[in-house]
C-alpha cells in the first residue's frame, strides 16, 4: 500500500517481513527489510528506485493503482543492484521509452544485468532535473557500495534520497525513525553500515563530509531500506562519521569456537581477566559457529580489542574462524588491536595460523597468542586470566 | 615509472599500459594524470590511490 510523505511525495515501495537473509547468506536480516520506492509528483513526475525482483508484478500492479504509468517522465536509478533495480525490466515492459536517470557506472550495471537498450541518461554530480517547483540535483556516491551509487537531493521538499547509505535492514510499517524503537533501528544502522558499507569508509568519510558541507536544508533523508530519518536526520549523519573515522568503543570482543569446551574455557578467564583489570571495559564472548556471523562482526566493529580463538583441527583452525576471518578481511576494520589463543592436542597450529590471518586482516597483533594443551587446569586458566589482564 | 593502486577496489594503474578507455595513453605517468580522471573500474578519485612498493 502506497504511503504519503509529503504533498508530492508518495513511497510506492515494499515492505517484506519474511526477509531472513540478504546477499544469498551472506548477510542475516533478523527483521526483515524494505525496498523503498518513491513517486514524485510534481509538474513532471518522477519514479526513484523499484524494489527486488521477485516482488516485480506486485511493485507494478500497485504502481498502477497510484498512478497511470505512461505518466511517468523519469525514471531516477540510485543504486541498481537487484535490489532496486529488480523491478524494472517489469515496469520498461509497459513504459519502454521512459528515460533512465543513472550515473555512467549505473547504465553498465544495468545493461550488464538485463541486457536491454533503454534510454538512459547519464548524470553526474550537481546535473539537475527541474521537476516544476521542486529539481532534482545528483550527488555521484562511488563506492558507497558499489561503483554505481548516486543520491539525489530534492529542492523545495528538502529531502536526500540516499539509496543504501543510512539505510537498515529493518521491517516496519510506520515509515519513519520517529514512530519505531530506536535502539532496534540504530542496531539495524550499525550492522548494515559494518557488514555493507566499512570497506568504504572513507568514501563514506569524504561523502558526508560533502554532503554536509553543501548545506542543503535537510527535512527528511530517505534511504532505500528500512526507516525514513524524519526525526532529526542529522542524528544518521553524525553517528556516519563516527562509524567512517576507526569507530571503536571502549570493548573486548572475544570469539572462539570450541569442541570439547577447552577454547570456551580459555576465553571465559580470559574475559575475566579483562574484566577484573579494567572494570569499566565491555567484554563480549561470541561462539563463532553457534552465533550469527553478523552480529560478531559488529561486535567486531565496537571493539578495541578482538580475540579469536579456535582449537587445532586437521593443523588448522575450526571453519566458523575461517570463515569469520575471510569476513573480516573484506570489511577492512581499521585501528583494531587483536591476538589468538586455543586448544590444542600435539601440533598445535590454529593460534599462530589465526594470528598471521589478523594480520593479513589489517589487525595489529598484540603478542603472539595463548595455546594450551588438552583441557586447561586451575594454573593454566590463571595464565589466561593474566593474558587477558595484561591486554587492557 | 610507480604503479598505483586504488584504495577502494584494488584496481592497479600501470603507467606502462595506461588507460586508453578513458584517453590516458600507454606511458602516462600517474602523476601527469588529470585530476578529474577516476577509477576505471570504481568511480573513485585520483586521490583514492597509493603507490604500488615493488
Ligand atoms: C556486498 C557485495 C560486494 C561486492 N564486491 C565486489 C567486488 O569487490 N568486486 C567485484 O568484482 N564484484 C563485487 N560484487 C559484485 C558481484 O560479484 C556481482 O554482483 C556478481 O554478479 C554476483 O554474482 P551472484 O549472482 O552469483 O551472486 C559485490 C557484490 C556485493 C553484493
Ligand atoms: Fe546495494
Ligand atoms: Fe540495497
Ligand atoms: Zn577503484
Amino acid at each position: 500500500m502506497a504511503k504519503k510523505i509529503t504533498d508530492r511525495v508518495t513511497w510506492v515501495g515494499k515492505i517484506d517481513w519474511e526477509l531472513k537473509s540478504f546477499h544469498g547468506d551472506e548477510l542475516s536480516t533478523d527483521r526483515g527489510s524494505s525496498y523503498n520506492s518513491y513517486l514524485i509528483r510534481d509538474e513532471k513526475v518522477a519514479l526513484i528506485d523499484t524494489v527486488w525482483l521477485p516482488y516485480d508484478r506486485e511493485f507494478v500492479a500497485r504502481l498502477k493503482e497510484e498512478i497511470n504509468l505512461n505518466q511517468i517522465d523519469y525514471i531516477i536509478m540510485n543504486h541498481n543492484e537487484v535490489d532496486h533495480s529488480g523491478a524494472l525490466v517489469e515496469l520498461m515492459r509497459e513504459i519502454p521509452g521512459t528515460p533512465i536517470y543513472c550515473t555512467a557506472k549505473g547504465e553498465a550495471i544495468i545493461r550488464g544485468h538485463y541486457h536491454q537498450d533503454w534510454n538512459f541518461v547519464r548524470v553526474k554530480t550537481g546535473d539537475t532535473l527541474p521537476l516544476g517547483e521542486t529539481t532534482l540535483t545528483f550527488i555521484e556516491a562511488p563506492m558507497l557500495h558499489w561503483p554505481d551509487t548516486m543520491f539525489t537531493y530534492m529542492s523545495g521538499d528538502n529531502i536526500l534520497f540516499s539509496n543504501d547509505g543510512f539505510g537498515q535492514h529493518y521491517a516496519t510499517e510506520s515509515l519513519y525513525n520517529d514512530r519505531v524503537c530506536m535502539a532496534e533501528v540504530m542496531q539495524e544502522a550499525l550492522k548494515y553500515y559494518v557488514n555493507i558499507l566499512n570497506p568504504f569508509s572513507p568514501m563514506v568519510m569524504r561523502k558526508v563530509k560533502e554532503v554536509v558541507a553543501m548545506n542543503l536544508p535537510l527535512n527528511l533523508i530517505c534511504p532505500s531500506h528500512g526507516v525514513i530519518w524524519r526525526e532529526t536526520p542529522t542524528q544518521i549523519i553524525e553517528k556516519y562519521l563516527q562509524w567512517a573515522d576507526a569507530y571503536q568503543e571502549d570493548q573486548v570482543t572475544i570469539v572462539y569456537d570450541t569442541m570439547w569446551q577447552s577454547t570456551r574455557k580459555m576465553a571465559q578467564a580470559i574475559g575475566e581477566g579483562i574484566q577484573k583489570a579494567s572494570p569499566s571495559t565491555t567484554v563480549k564472548l561470541m561462539n563463532a559457529a553457534v552465533d550469527d556471523k553478523n552480529d560478531i562482526l559488529t561486535e567486531m566493529f565496537r571493539a578495541k580489542i578482538v580475540l579469536m580463538g579456535s582449537p587445532t583441527i586437521n593443523n588448522g583452525y575450526s571453519y566458523a574462524i575461517a570463515g569469520l576471518l575471510e569476513m573480516a578481511r573484506g570489511l577492512k576494520f581499521k585501528k583494531k588491536r587483536a591476538a589468538a589463543f586455543g586448544s590444542y592436542g600435539w601440533s598445535g597450529e590454529a593460534t599462530k595460523m589465526i594470528t598471521e590471518h589478523l594480520q593479513q586482516a589489517g589487525f595489529e597483533i598484540v603478542n603472539e597468542g595463548i595455546r594450551q594443551s588438552w583441557v586447561p587446569d586451575t594454573d593454566m586458566l590463571q595464565a589466561c586470566r593474566q593474558w587477558g589482564a595484561e591486554l587492557v | 615509472m610507480k604503479k598505483y593502486k586504488c584504495d577502494i577496489c584494488g584496481y592497479v594503474y600501470d603507467p606502462a599500459v595506461g588507460d586508453p578507455d578513458s584517453g590516458i595513453a600507454a606511458g602516462t605517468a600517474f602523476e601527469d594524470i588529470p585530476n578529474d580522471w577516476v577509477c576505471p573500474l570504481c568511480g573513485v578519485e585520483k586521490s583514492d590511490f597509493s603507490p604500488v612498493d615493488e
